[in-house]
C-alpha cells in the first residue's frame, strides 16, 4: 500500500490546486445538515461531516439528463455527451460501496455511454469513518465500513494530517505539484494502523441479523403481513429511493420545445414507490399496493441486487431512516422481519416436535 | 448486411435509435394498426419471434412494441401491430406512409424456435397477445416439415376485435394447422366458440410428452391457461409465456420490469414456466 502524508494546513492549497482543473464537490454545511455541493475553497468543506441529504450518486446519474436532442419530424436526432471532470472529496465507504454496485449495472450487458463518461471523468477520494453517522446508520451490520479497492485517494484523518492512500493513477495524479505531501515514515504507518483498530469499537451492530442471512430472511417472509403494515403507513412519496445511493430507476421523457419542431429526450430519477411506476398502457399496475412496493423496495436492497450483480443493495447509509416521513427504516424492518423469521422458523420446528410424537 | 442491435451498440449512446421509415399502415380493427417499417441503409431487423423493438415518435417518448412480422417473411421490412392505448401509440396510429420513427433492439429472449422443432405446438393468443404470437406461427408455417402438430386457441372479447382476420382464415383453411377461436360476446355471424378461452381446452387432445405451448395475452389470462396446461400434464419447461411489462430503456438499467430479481426487458419477456413459477412477482 503507497501511503503519503499531509498536513491539514495544506488542505487549502490543494482544493485550490484541483480547483484549477477540475469541479471540486464535497461535503459542506447546509441549514443543520450537509449537502455534496461544488467548493471554491477548503473553507467550506466540511470532511468531519456526518452523512449528506443525497450521496454523490447524483454526480453519476444527475437528477436530470439529456439523452437525446432530436427534430420532431424525425430527420435529425443526436446524442451529446459532455462530462465535466470532477473530484469527490470526503466519500463515505457506504457511498463507494454503492458506486461499486452502479459501476456493475451500468456496465452489465449493454454500456450506459452516459453513466461510464460522467464515471471515467469522475475521481473520487474517499476518506475513512471513524465514527457512526447517526443513529440509524449500519454500515458495520452491513459491511460496508471499509471502503472498496475502486478509490482514487483515500484519506484518514490522524489529528494534525492526513494520512492519503494512492488507490489509482488517476488519483495520484491529484497530488502532483502539491509542495506539502510527504512519504510516509515507519511512525505514520503505526499511527495510521493503530487509528484503524481503534475505530471498530465505535460502531456497534445495529441489525440482529447477519447480513448473509438477510436474502433468506427476506425470500421466506415474503408473504409476512409486515409488508401490509408499512403499506399502510407508507406514503408513497418516494423520499427513501430518492435518497438512497444505491437507486438508480429512471424515466424518460420527451421534453419538446414551443416551436413543437425540436425537442430533448431526458432521463430523470424515478422511484418504485411511485404508484404509477410498474404500471402499463392500458391500466394494469403490477405493484399497485404500496405494501407491494415497500416490499420490492426492502427485497431489492437486501436480495434482488445480489441475486443480480453480486453486491447486496443496501449499504446502510441510514438516508432513507432520516427522509421517511412515517419512520420506516431499514434497522426496525429488517430487525422485526427477523423476529418474526426466528419465530416462524421455532414455530414450524415445535409443531414438527408434536408431529414427531 | 449489419444487424440493428449491431448498429444501436456501435451509437454513442445506447439509448439512440435508429431511424426507420413506415412504409404501409394497415388499420386491423377499431383500435389495432399494423404498421410495416423499413430500416436505413439496408441494415436488418434479424430479430427471434417474441422479441421487441423500443419504438421511438420524437416528441412523445418511447415504448416496448414486440415484433409482429416473422423473420421468414422479413423481405427487408418488419411489422408491428400497435393498439392506439397511450399518447405514444395514439400518436403513431395519426401517422402515416413516409413518416420517421426511431427503433433500437430487438430486445430480450424470443420464443426458442430451435427447441420447438419436431414438437407439437400449442398456441394460446389472448386479445392483442396474438400479434407476437404470429411472428412464430408464421416462422413455424415456413418451415412445416420440422415440426408436428399444430393447433392455435385465440380468444377476444369481439368477433370485431379479432387480429389478423384474413390471416386467421387462411390458416383455418389449411388441412396442417388447427385453429380454435372463441369471443366473450358474438355477434349473430358468429360461427366459432363463445366464452372464455379456457372452454376451448375440453375435450382437447394432446401429446404432453411432445408438446409445447406458447401462451401470450393479457395477465389475467395467464392463471387460468396455466391450470389448463398443467392438466394437460405439460412438463413446466415446456410452456412458454411472454410478460408485458412497463419498459423505458429496454436495456436493464430503468428499472421499471423489474420482477423480482429479473429485468424482464433482459431475461424476457419470453419465459418457460419453469423458470418464473417460483419468482412471487410473475404472476400476481
Amino acid at each position: 500500500m503507497d501511503f503519503r502524508i499531509m498536513p491539514k494546513t495544506a488542505l487549502s492549497d490543494w482544493v485550490e490546486l484541483l480547483t484549477k482543473q477540475y469541479r471540486v464537490v464535497g461535503p459542506k454545511p447546509l441549514h443543520g445538515q450537509y449537502v455534496f455541493g461544488e467548493i471554491q475553497s477548503a473553507d467550506e468543506l466540511d470532511l468531519n461531516y456526518t452523512t449528506t441529504v443525497l450521496p454523490p450518486k447524483k454526480y453519476l446519474v444527475p437528477t436530470r439528463e439529456v439523452l437525446l436532442e432530436y427534430k420532431t419530424d424525425g430527420t435529425h436526432f443526436e446524442t451529446r455527451i459532455e462530462p465535466q471532470p470532477t473530484v469527490v472529496l470526503g466519500v463515505h465507504a457506504c457511498d463507494l460501496h454503492a458506486i461499486e454496485l452502479f459501476d456493475r449495472i451500468f456496465s452489465q450487458s449493454y454500456t450506459d455511454q452516459h453513466y461510464q463518461a460522467h464515471r471515467d471523468n469522475t475521481v473520487l477520494v474517499t476518506i475513512e469513518c471513524l465514527k457512526p453517522c447517526t443513529e440509524q446508520s449500519f454500515c458495520r451490520s452491513m459491511g460496508t465500513l471499509s471502503v472498496t479497492d475502486i478509490f482514487d485517494l483515500h484519506l484518514l484523518d490522524l489529528g494534525e494530517e492526513y494520512a492519503i492512500e494512492i488507490g489509482t493513477e488517476k488519483g495520484e495524479r491529484l497530488l502532483e505539484g502539491l509542495a506539502s505531501v510527504f512519504n510516509a515514515t515507519d511512525a505514520d504507518l503505526a499511527h495510521v494502523n493503530d487509528t484503524l483498530l481503534d475505530k471498530w469499537r465505535h460502531f456497534p451492530y445495529r441489525l440482529e441479523l447477519d447480513v448473509t442471512e438477510l436474502p433468506s430472511v427476506l425470500h421466506e417472509m415474503f408473504s409476512n403481513s409486515l409488508w401490509d403494515e408499512l403499506g399502510d403507513i407508507c406514503l408513497g412519496c418516494g423520499m427513501c429511493t430518492q435518497v438512497c445511493p444505491t437507486c438508480y430507476c429512471f424515466d424518460v421523457n420527451d421534453e419538446t420545445d414551443l416551436t413543437l419542431k425540436t425537442g430533448k429526450r431526458t432521463r430523470s430519477w424515478d422511484s418504485c414507490q411511485i404508484d404509477v411506476f410498474a404500471m402499463v398502457a392500458g391500466g394494469h399496475n403490477f405493484r399497485e399496493r404500496k405494501a407491494w412496493r415497500q416490499r420490492h423496495r426492502f427485497m431489492r436492497k437486501g436480495k434482488y441486487q445480489l441475486d443480480a450483480y453480486g453486491l447486496v443493495g443496501c449499504v446502510g447509509c441510514g438516508r432513507c431512516a432520516q427522509a421517511c416521513l412515517v419512520g420506516i427504516t431499514p434497522i426496525k424492518t429488517f430487525n422485526e422481519l427477523y423476529r418474526r423469521y426466528q419465530m416462524q422458523t421455532t414455530g414450524e420446528a415445535v409443531l414438527q416436535g408434536v408431529n414427531a410424537k | 448486411m449489419p444487424s440493428l442491435i449491431k448498429q444501436v451498440k456501435q451509437n454513442p449512446s445506447i439509448y439512440m435509435p435508429v431511424p426507420a421509415r413506415i412504409v404501409a399502415v394497415r388499420q386491423l380493427t377499431a383500435i389495432e394498426k399494423l404498421f410495416t417499417v423499413a430500416l436505413p441503409n439496408g441494415i436488418s431487423l434479424r430479430h427471434t419471434p417474441g422479441q421487441f423493438v423500443q419504438l421511438s415518435v420524437f416528441g412523445v417518448g418511447e415504448a416496448p412494441i414486440s415484433i409482429s412480422s416473422s423473420p421468414s417473411r422479413s423481405n427487408g421490412v418488419f411489422e408491428l401491430c400497435i393498439r392506439k392505448v397511450g399518447d405514444l401509440t395514439n400518436t403513431i396510429h395519426r401517422m402515416k406512409a413516409g413518416d420517421i420513427i426511431g427503433v433500437r433492439g430487438p430486445f430480450g429472449r424470443g420464443f426458442p424456435v430451435g427447441k420447438l422443432r419436431g414438437k407439437d405446438l400449442l398456441f394460446v393468443a389472448g386479445g392483442l397477445g396474438l400479434a407476437p404470437l404470429r411472428s412464430l406461427i408464421n416462422e413455424v408455417l415456413d418451415d412445416r416439415g420440422n415440426y408436428g402438430k399444430l393447433k392455435v386457441l385465440y380468444g377476444t372479447g369481439t368477433p370485431q376485435a379479432l387480429l389478423f382476420r384474413d390471416e386467421l382464415d387462411e390458416w383455418i383453411a389449411r388441412d396442417d394447422i388447427d385453429v380454435e377461436l372463441t369471443v366473450d360476446c358474438p355477434d349473430a355471424d358468429w360461427c366459432y366458440n363463445t366464452g372464455l378461452i379456457t372452454e376451448l381446452f375440453r375435450g382437447l387432445q394432446t401429446n404432453p410428452r411432445n408438446t409445447v405451448a406458447v401462451v401470450v395475452g393479457p395477465p389475467v389470462m395467464y392463471k387460468f391457461v396455466l391450470k389448463e396446461l398443467i392438466d394437460l400434464k405439460i412438463p413446466d419447461g415446456n410452456i412458454w409465456l411472454s410478460f408485458e411489462r412497463r419498459m423505458k430503456c429496454g436495456v436493464g438499467k430503468c428499472g421499471h420490469c423489474q420482477l423480482n430479481h429479473i429485468y424482464t426487458c433482459q431475461v424476457g419477456p419470453s419465459f418457460p414456466y419453469s423458470e418464473i413459477r417460483q419468482l412471487e412477482e410473475a404472476l400476481s
